[in-house]
């Protein structure tokens, strides 16, 4: 074994250890499979210890785990002290966050103690090598991600400072099976911290269920400015009831208020990859394609014939999307 | 009570307007061919520093960091209500990653001195890292709201603030001083007020190197402003090793513009017959149901 370990910070949502988390763990073995090293992570939080063995079963070798009853919340400084700590203690090669809001709130502060590199919102990681004048780093992590408004997609490695640090991007990384007879070693630390590093106080925490998985949907039906009138957004949702899908949107038809941002398909939204997926009145800019282009089979419905979401669908309809839909709508029922 | 507010601001290539002509055949970005606007979840920063000026009285200094060119979104932030404005600009701080730049702002910070809250937009559009902002407050070892969508509280001493989390908000409170990140979401920015044009349209940059003080302080209030400061590493006491690319852990390896796969699009006729001859086509391939 190699000691280039790669330590996933955990995070809870609503008391349960968050997707991307896992999604993190799975990706996290992978990595370490390649570099010959172990997957750790970092629990904080008050009372979780029981819920760490799931870490285990997707491929965790060892959890460093901090409870106290004023960490039960999420805190910038509390959070960042502790893993600062802990990446000190232990020493990881490779440390990973999730690239949501507290993810992205604590990977910074903790890049800025350390000095040490941090790349946001990757969409994929890989071992490889870098080459800094006549010295070559073997074993790096590449951190790829998308930069300059979807239009780039940048590697980015920090081979002179360990470890190297990445957020990334929730709903990429793919979450692999359990197996159930592995188990993890939960290793109970004291933090450092003082009263005076607890400087926030989270007065109230409103968290919904999502009211929409886009992420899980074998079929999305997405609506964009080209469907914002409420005949054709009645049609939108008829459809995707219809063929068993879920409602999607781009980012300007969830900005004008229609929907609700869990909805959002796209850079800054949700990324997709549905077996279907029906653009209706999406014009396709690079942000929504970036989130949707991966899907098996696309759909294109638009009244212009030039958008550029034509480009990357593998059916498109030119015109009125109230002739398209309904006809879609019925085809589909006749055949049942 | 009065608060003392720094905002960070900077310009940037308009990326959500993207022509053809924006990449050049080897990938790499042709900035000259994009034009350059005022960040906008920045101005979200500045409205929502002069909203709380509003509210309970201060002073907001804003600071850019970027090329000379830079003055332009100073003047905007003049034009807006801002008391003053400080460009930060110097070759040593070219090629700054997140920790290089927040470095930098860092010193300015402090050579500015007194301050309740710092307010950033949550991210840029050219790079959407989010990442200055929090980098910024740890420099300062200040505490830090991230993803701000509403001021709620104020006092002499302390915010409450509403920021977006996954799914859902919070509320958080913090004493000052305090680092806020502040999104789109948290307010509709003002326009240019038109006495401020005519005030400031014409207003330059002047490199200066007197302690901040001397040249803030004694303007008193609503005294115009006759120039914008401009600062170097040397004034901002910063070492040039963390600036610019030698103070950046990040290196880029590979650009590569985006192809998206041009899939062999089937044109499908807008009519029933054609349009019934794709749905059993999906069905008979699993994809519907």
């Amino acid at each position: 074994m190699s000691d280039k370990n790669v330590m996933v910070f955990i995070e809870y949502n609503n008391g349960k250890i968050a997707d991307v988390s896992l999604e993190l763990i799975c990706e996290a073995k992978k990595l370490a499979s390649k570099l010959g090293s172990a997957v750790t992570a970092v629990a904080i939080g008050d009372k979780i210890a029981t819920s760490l063995p799931l870490l285990g079963y997707h491929g965790c070798s060892k959890v460093f785990l901090y409870e106290d009853k004023r960490l039960a919340n999420f805190t910038s400084v509390p959070y960042a002290k502790i893993v600062v700590e802990t990446i000190k203690k232990y020493n990881p090669y490779i440390v990973l966050f999730g690239a949501t809001t507290n993810g992205r709130d604590v990977a910074p502060r903790v890049a800025s103690e350390l000095k040490c590199g941090l790349t946001a919102d990757c969409t994929d990681l890989q071992i490889g090598e870098h080459d800094i004048k006549d010295k070559v780093y073997k074993d790096i992590l590449l951190q790829i991600r998308p930069a300059f408004g979807g239009n780039i997609i940048a590697t980015i490695v920090s081979p002179e400072s360990i470890p190297s640090m990445a957020t990334v991007r929730e709903g990429v990384m793919k979450i692999s099976p359990p197996n159930m007879e592995l188990t993890i070693e939960i290793v109970k630390e004291e933090h450092q911290l003082s009263a005076d590093d607890f400087m926030s106080e989270v007065l109230e925490i409103v968290r919904k269920e999502r009211s929409v998985n886009l992420k899980g949907a074998a079929i999305v039906v997405s609506a964009g400015m080209g469907a914002a009138d409420e005949d054709s957004f009645a049609l939108v949702k008829e459809l995707a009831k219809t063929v068993g899908g879920v409602v999607g949107a781009s980012r300007p038809f969830v900005d004008s208020g229609r929907l609700e941002r869990d909805h959002q398909v796209g850079q800054t939204g949700t990324t997709v990859r549905p077996n279907l997926y029906i653009a209706c009145g999406i014009s396709g800019q690079i942000q929504h394609r970036a989130g949707m282009a991966e899907s098996k089979r696309i759909i294109a419905i638009n009244s212009d014939p030039n958008a550029p979401i034509f480009g990357i669908a593998h059916y498109g309809i030119v015109g009125d999307i109230k002739e398209i839909i309904p006809r879609m709508i019925k085809a589909y029922k006749n055949k049942l | 009570m009065g608060l003392n507010m720094i905002v960070t601001v900077k310009q940037v290539p308009d990326t959500h307007d993207v022509a053809s002509d924006a990449m050049k055949p080897d990938g790499t970005v042709n900035r000259a061919a994009l034009p350059t606007i005022f960040n906008p979840e920045d101005l979200n920063a500045l409205e929502e520093a002069l909203k709380i000026k509003d509210r309970v009285g201060g002073k907001i200094t804003v600071i850019t960091m970027g090329p000379p060119k830079a003055v332009d979104v100073l003047r905007d932030c003049l034009f807006r209500g801002a008391d003053d404005v400080v460009l930060i600009s110097d070759r040593k701080f070219a090629g700054a990653d997140t920790l290089a730049t927040s470095y930098a702002l860092k010193c300015a910070v402090e050579k500015i001195g007194k301050y309740d809250i710092v307010l950033c937009g949550r991210q840029a559009i050219d790079g959407d890292t989010a990442q200055v902002g929090p980098q910024l407050a740890e420099k300062l070892g200040i505490n830090q709201i991230t993803c701000v969508t509403a001021v709620k509280e104020l006092s002499d001493s302390f915010i409450t603030a509403q920021r977006a989390v996954d799914g859902g908000h919070e509320i958080v409170k913090s004493k000052f001083p305090v680092l806020l990140t502040v999104t789109a979401e948290a307010n509709e920015p003002r326009s240019p007020s038109a006495k401020k044009v005519m005030m400031y349209k014409n207003i330059d940059k002047k490199t200066t190197d007197e302690s901040y003080d001397e040249t803030y302080m004694t303007a008193g209030d609503n005294a115009a402003l006759t120039f914008i400061k401009e600062w170097n590493v040397d004034s901002i006491k910063a070492d040039p090793e963390q600036c610019g690319l030698s103070g950046s852990p990040t290196k880029v390896k590979k650009i590569q513009s985006v192809v998206l796969t041009a899939s062999n699009t089937k044109q499908i006729q807008n009519n029933e017959q054609s349009i019934a001859a794709l749905i059993n086509e999906l069905r008979a391939e699993h994809i519907l149901g």
